[in-house]
């Protein structure tokens, strides 16, 4: 009897998704390198300017990378932009109007974050309501109560939390020349180790823990994991639930840079958190991604942003423009990619 | 419970919003045993199984299983998985992006501080694999194996997870003659550990091959319980049709002979990359010309490539005598061409539409956008062929997902009957479809041969496609390698000629 | 009315979203007791409730646009706010030729309407593409143009708003001469009709069925799935540009950053409320236009009770959370248990 050779299994060492990824991390270097070579004048070569990219957007990289875990298991929230202009706002009230600690607003910020993933949460796991419209509930419902809380700015003067914001942690033989041969040593912010600390937290759960796991599995096949013995709908929920802490705490984090609280805050954020999380490689039918990646994403939207301000005269509406486009390129790539999957199984 | 019972269904009743699904259905399984679940379509064999499983709630009875005094309720497949009842499904339900180990251990993963232990997954994952002989490695990701590769994984799983009761249902539908041989030494193992297997098969012959005791189901009441050797084919299939069956009855007998050979459809080195290489094919007006080879051989490549499913690169088409060029679906149909595709889930039902807009579809896309049919039509044409295919519906007007699987084949062989095609593929028609409804469409396609419709049939079945066909082309590994017919139409003959080469070897 | 007439009727189509409105209208009566009353001052139609047809027309149109898209390809185009301020920039900026603010025409109308609406449609086309034929998630797929719709279109009006202040082009958004009717009002009702013909005259409305449901089916019995998704998101932009039109002739000027502004949200919300499932599939068109209206007639419910603008959408989030709720099939399983339960128990105590 004649036999049958089942299709060809792959032997790519690389697959499709590590290759988006390279694909991700090449471009930014490309984008960087460049920035550092047009702008060299203006300082963008410095390593400083390196290192703000991170400080600008510490708060960013924690809430795109809680973006990544929803996105993985299939979902996504739309209303991290409106939570966190929601905590800076109530920060900011809490600490001026009514006289809170630094530190109680750490917790109101988190227990915010929290609301919103739970209520989310549930309703998407257990009442099986589609994402998009939950968050987008979500959205309008922070954005408005961001305004009932107050509809003008509060700049936020609590000393602890000012001296959070402003605390330069000095960085050892990194640094740039000045004209006058001076050095100047670079330096980061606390916030930036506190995100990559939460990062990196994020990349070992998801790798390494129970849970990190089922969230691929569900996001791989929720049937399966379900016929599998996973309790679908609780998997769902509590990463819903820690997305939201992690909006909650990118909140934090976002706060400490703007110091105050406004109701125009952070518009158009979950865009950049989503673009940031699909750039970085997760893949928008779920299954895939990692907070490593994220970064990625992240540094280059900051990149594209450092670009057209140090530019100098193109409208901000191009940073969305660029941002758009690239989004768009992945988007396809991924597409592409999918496809040429699909053909060789 | 006694003591070499390891699993007791008692008076199992289920009932679905209009349908008595399951009625008061005994169930017995011994430790050690391999037992068939048989039964025609609608006969309540998944339900069984999805209330043992804890899929669907029971309304009445009660499930015992060794080890356990008091009866036990699963309320879901978590449930079943820790009383020790272990199922593999006919769609391996598995995660595609995750590697082989991850799915052999999900939920169970080796831990290290907490933590999981990668590198011990990994390594038992391998021992496993080489210990039921499947060709894959711990770290492939798992939508880069073939889908029988899949299927033993998914098995590999449950066995792993030492089950006291281990459903198959289904398991051998996708998988090869060599496949399905590991897949019963691998059942043969476990038997003689103990383990009792719940074998749910369409298969006659591999129920006669690897199982100890069959059960039949019919409209949702039990009708027996038997052991193997006391229960002949021809007797099996009576009880689970309700009829005396001759399941050796030869329905050709009536059917002439061609005499002109006028051909309808000619493929000249048709052939599409990387799926079916360039082939000849010739059927003629009035004929039944089969396609046989091994699971994988390109049977369906080969139509789909005719039809325009899936374009061809190379060749040329003639459609009574003429070149045409087919670009798409649409471009075949208009020439008179129909395909019922081998999966109907996939590529045939439109779950939420209605039996009418379902069976009108094809006939639809065909007329163009800009004439619609008439309601009165469209009804017509429904009540026809739900008529005529005796379909099984509560109306015309029911979602189509609401119909057993049989059923809905019937649907979609009807959408094509209304096109009235000239030539008219069928690749898998009675997958999933009781045997006395299998007749009839065999029947049905002598009959549509007869009035001078061209057919090809394709079947897993070989006895099928012998019943039916005056001839065969014959795939091996995605080509056309040659035809048989006339003498050489019988199961040796195909087997020989699929085998090629020395077939001693 | 017997048990079988009142099944029959809870379990159309329409029955919730027609309850919902009528719930909404209920609550916009007892807050505001003159809610029904129409009036004609200046010879032009005032009241309430002419104020909430009126402005519920663009959220109509896109919602239509909205129920294709969503049924043919199971996912949402959240551009068309962004569309539609790209549509009411190209317009006006023709109008105006290139200036800041005019009085008078500078080029005929029926081209700069003409061009308007092929942008639009080559939004819907761009969208199109890349979800028909590059397969990527609509949502995902419309998030480009999102986010760069209203960048494209301050690049266009050179980063100011354009004004036309012509009478002739405050027809759309206004009145049609004597006609005490709002003009949006007919262009709603309009486009309605029409599309809902095209849908029921022709197969395309099976078509669309179908193809949401299965593609791969849809395919093999001879339909161009490809080409009816792309059609669908073609058919939204051009929507879009008509109610960017609409929305701009209002205030007679391209306000691209205001222009829509969450008008996608409204719309998906619209076509949800309307008892559409946002997977694809069957779809009803009225669905979607009663949903619109309760929308708007929601807003006006808020406004009325002095809620600010900017807090408005805490309370539409609430709504829309209830009413999609309600029709989760989760939730209304649940309910069922609880009711024969509620029998059984019933019949146990009567026993």
């Amino acid at each position: 009897m004649a036999k049958l050779k089942a299709t060809t299994d792959s032997n790519r060492k690389i697959n499709g998704n590590t290759f988006l990824l390279i694909i991700t991390i090449a471009l930014f270097a490309v984008m960087y390198i460049a920035g550092m070579v047009i702008f060299a004048d203006k300082g963008f070569a410095k390593p400083q300017m390196f290192l703000n990219l991170f400080i600008s957007n510490a708060g960013l990289l924690v809430i795109a990378v809680g973006q990544t875990i929803v996105m993985i298991t299939g979902g996504i929230d739309i209303s991290v932009g409106s939570i966190t202009a929601l905590v800076c706002m109530v920060m900011a009230n809490q600490m001026e109007n009514h006289g809170m600690s630094a530190y109680a607003a750490i917790a109101v910020a988190l227990v915010i974050g929290l609301a919103f993933g739970i209520v989310q949460g549930f309703l998407i796991s257990y009442l099986e309501i589609q994402p998009f419209i939950v968050s987008l509930a979500g959205l309008f419902f922070g954005r408005g109560m961001t305004s009932m809380v107050s509809t003008e700015m509060i700049s936020i003067k609590n000393e602890t939390f000012l001296a959070w914001a402003n605390a330069k942690i000095y960085l050892p033989f990194i640094g740039s020349y000045s004209k006058s041969g001076k050095f100047h040593p670079a330096y980061i912010y606390p916030t930036v180790i506190v995100a990559l600390i939460i990062v990196a937290i994020i990349a070992i759960v998801m790798k390494y823990t129970k849970f990190g796991r089922e969230v691929y599995a569900v996001g791989g096949n929720a049937q399966s994991a379900l016929m599998m013995g996973l309790n679908v709908k609780k998997i769902k929920f509590k990463a819903y639930v820690l997305e939201g802490l992690l909006a909650g705490c990118g909140g934090f984090l976002f706060c400490l840079n703007s110091c105050a609280g406004f109701v125009e805050q952070a518009k158009g954020l979950e865009m950049d958190a989503i673009s940031a999380s699909v750039i970085g490689g997760t893949l928008l039918s779920g299954g895939v991604g990692t907070p490593f990646g994220t970064i990625f994403g992240v540094l280059i939207k900051g990149t594209i942003t450092s670009l057209i301000t140090t530019q100098g005269t193109l409208s901000s509406w191009w940073v969305r423009i660029v941002l758009s486009a690239l989004l768009c390129f992945f988007i396809v790539l991924q597409a592409i990619f999918a496809r040429m999957k699909k053909k060789n199984a | 419970m006694s003591n070499d019972v390891v699993l007791s269904m008692k008076d199992i009743s289920k009932t679905f919003p209009g349908v008595k699904a399951l009625q008061h259905v005994d169930f017995t399984l011994r430790k050690g045993e391999i037992h068939a679940l048989m039964g025609e379509n609608g006969a309540g064999k998944s339900t069984l199984i999805k209330v043992l499983t804890g899929v669907h709630s029971l309304d009445g009875g009660e499930i015992r299983i060794a080890g356990s005094d008091a009866p036990i309720i699963n309320k879901s497949p978590q449930d079943a998985q820790s009383h020790g009842i272990s199922t593999v499904y006919q769609e391996v339900n598995l995660c595609p992006n995750l590697s082989v180990a991850e799915n052999l251990f999900i939920g169970r993963e080796p831990r290290k501080l907490g933590f999981i232990d990668w590198h011990t997954m990994n390594k038992k994952s391998t021992e496993l694999l080489k210990s039921l002989d499947i060709d894959a490695r711990a770290t492939d990701k798992l939508e880069e194996c073939s889908l029988a590769k899949q299927q033993m994984i998914a098995i590999a799983r449950a066995v792993d997870m030492k089950c006291q009761v281990l459903i198959l249902d289904e398991p051998t539908s996708s998988l090869d003659d060599e496949e399905v041989e590991k897949l019963f030494v691998l059942m043969r193992r476990l038997r003689k550990e103990g383990v009792g297997i719940i074998f749910v098969t369409h298969f006659l012959e591999q129920v006669y091959a690897v199982c100890d005791r069959i059960t039949v189901l019919r409209n949702g009441t039990l009708v027996g319980e038997y052991p193997v050797k006391e229960l002949p084919r021809v007797e099996l299939v009576a009880k689970m049709m309700g009829k005396n069956f001759d399941d050796l009855a030869d329905i050709k007998g009536d059917h002439k002979a061609l005499e002109k050979f006028e051909p309808v459809i000619e493929a000249e080195q048709v052939g599409r990359k990387g799926s079916i290489k360039p082939f000849d094919f010739v059927v003629n007006k009035g004929e039944v010309v089969g396609l046989t080879g091994l699971l994988g051989s390109g049977r369906s490549e080969l139509v789909r490539a005719i039809y325009g499913a899936d374009k061809p690169d190379t060749g040329k088409i003639k459609v009574n005598g003429k070149e045409v060029k087919i670009n798409s679906p649409l471009d075949a149909m208009k020439q008179g061409m129909a395909y019922l595709p081998e999966d109907r889930k996939k590529d045939g039902i439109l779950a939420d539409l209605s039996v009418r807009e379902n069976i009108i579809i094809a006939l639809q896309a065909k007329r163009g956008m800009f004439h619609p049919m008439s309601r009165k039509e469209m009804e017509e044409a429904a009540d026809k062929y739900i008529d005529m295919l005796q379909i099984k519906t509560a109306s015309r007007e029911t979602p189509i997902k609401s119909l057993s699987g049989g059923n809905q084949q019937k649907v979609i062989i009807g959408r094509w009957l209304l096109t009235n095609p000239d030539y008219l593929i069928l690749d898998e028609p009675t997958r999933g479809i009781d045997i006395g409804t299998k007749t009839e469409i065999q029947k049905l396609v002598l009959d549509l041969a007869d009035q001078g419709m061209a057919v090809t049939f394709i079947s897993s079945e070989v006895e099928e496609m012998l019943r039916t066909c005056s001839r065969m082309g014959v795939l091996r590994d995605g080509k056309k390698v040659g035809e048989i017919s006339g003498d050489q139409l019988t199961q040796e003959g195909v087997m020989k000629a699929i085998a090629g080469g020395d077939s001693n070897e | 009315m017997n048990k079988d007439s009142i099944k029959k009727i809870t379990s159309m189509r329409l029955f919730l979203p027609i309850v919902c409105l009528i719930a909404v209208l209920l609550v916009n009566l007892i807050t505001t007791p003159g809610f029904f009353k129409i009036s004609i001052n200046n010879g032009v139609l005032y009241g309430y409730i002419v104020d909430v047809v009126n402005r519920a027309s663009e959220l109509v149109i896109l919602a239509v646009g909205m129920t294709l898209v969503t049924a043919a390809s199971g996912g949402q185009d959240i551009s068309v706010g962004a569309v539609m301020a790209v549509a009411a920039a190209v317009c006006c900026q023709i109008l105006s030729g290139g200036e800041v603010s005019v009085t008078e025409l500078a080029a005929p109308m029926a081209l700069a309407i003409i061009a308007a609406i092929l942008a639009s449609a080559l939004c819907g086309a761009f969208n199109g593409f890349l979800v028909a034929k590059m397969n990527i998630q609509p949502m995902v797929a419309t998030l480009i143009l999102y986010t760069a719709g209203r960048g494209i279109g301050q690049l266009i009006t050179a980063g100011q708003i354009t004004y036309v202040r012509v009478d002739s082009y405050k027809v759309f958004g206004g009145y049609i001469g004597k006609i005490p009717v709002p003009t949006p009002i007919f262009l709603a009702i309009i486009v309605v009709i029409i599309v809902n013909l095209i849908l029921k005259k022709t197969a395309l409305g099976l078509y669309i069925e179908s193809v949401g449901i299965n593609g791969t089916a849809s395919r093999l019995v001879g339909l161009n799935s490809t080409l009816i998704k792309f059609l669908t998101y073609v058919i939204c932009g051009v929507l879009a540009g008509i109610a960017g039109i609409i929305a701009s002739s209002r205030i007679y000027s391209a306000d691209v950053n205001n222009i829509g502004l969450n008008l996608e949200m409204d719309a998906i919300l619209a076509v949800a409320l309307g008892g559409n499932v946002l997977g694809g599939g069957k779809f009803s068109l009225m669905g979607s236009v009663i949903g619109a209206y309760t929308i708007q007639a929601l807003t006006t419910t808020l406004y009325a009770m002095n809620v600010k603008a900017d807090q408005l959408p805490v309370y539409k989030a609430i709504v829309v959370v209830i009413i999609v709720t309600l029709q989760s099939p989760v939730f209304q399983s649940f309910i069922a248990k609880q009711r024969a339960k509620k029998a059984a128990a019933a019949v146990e105590g009567g026993k």
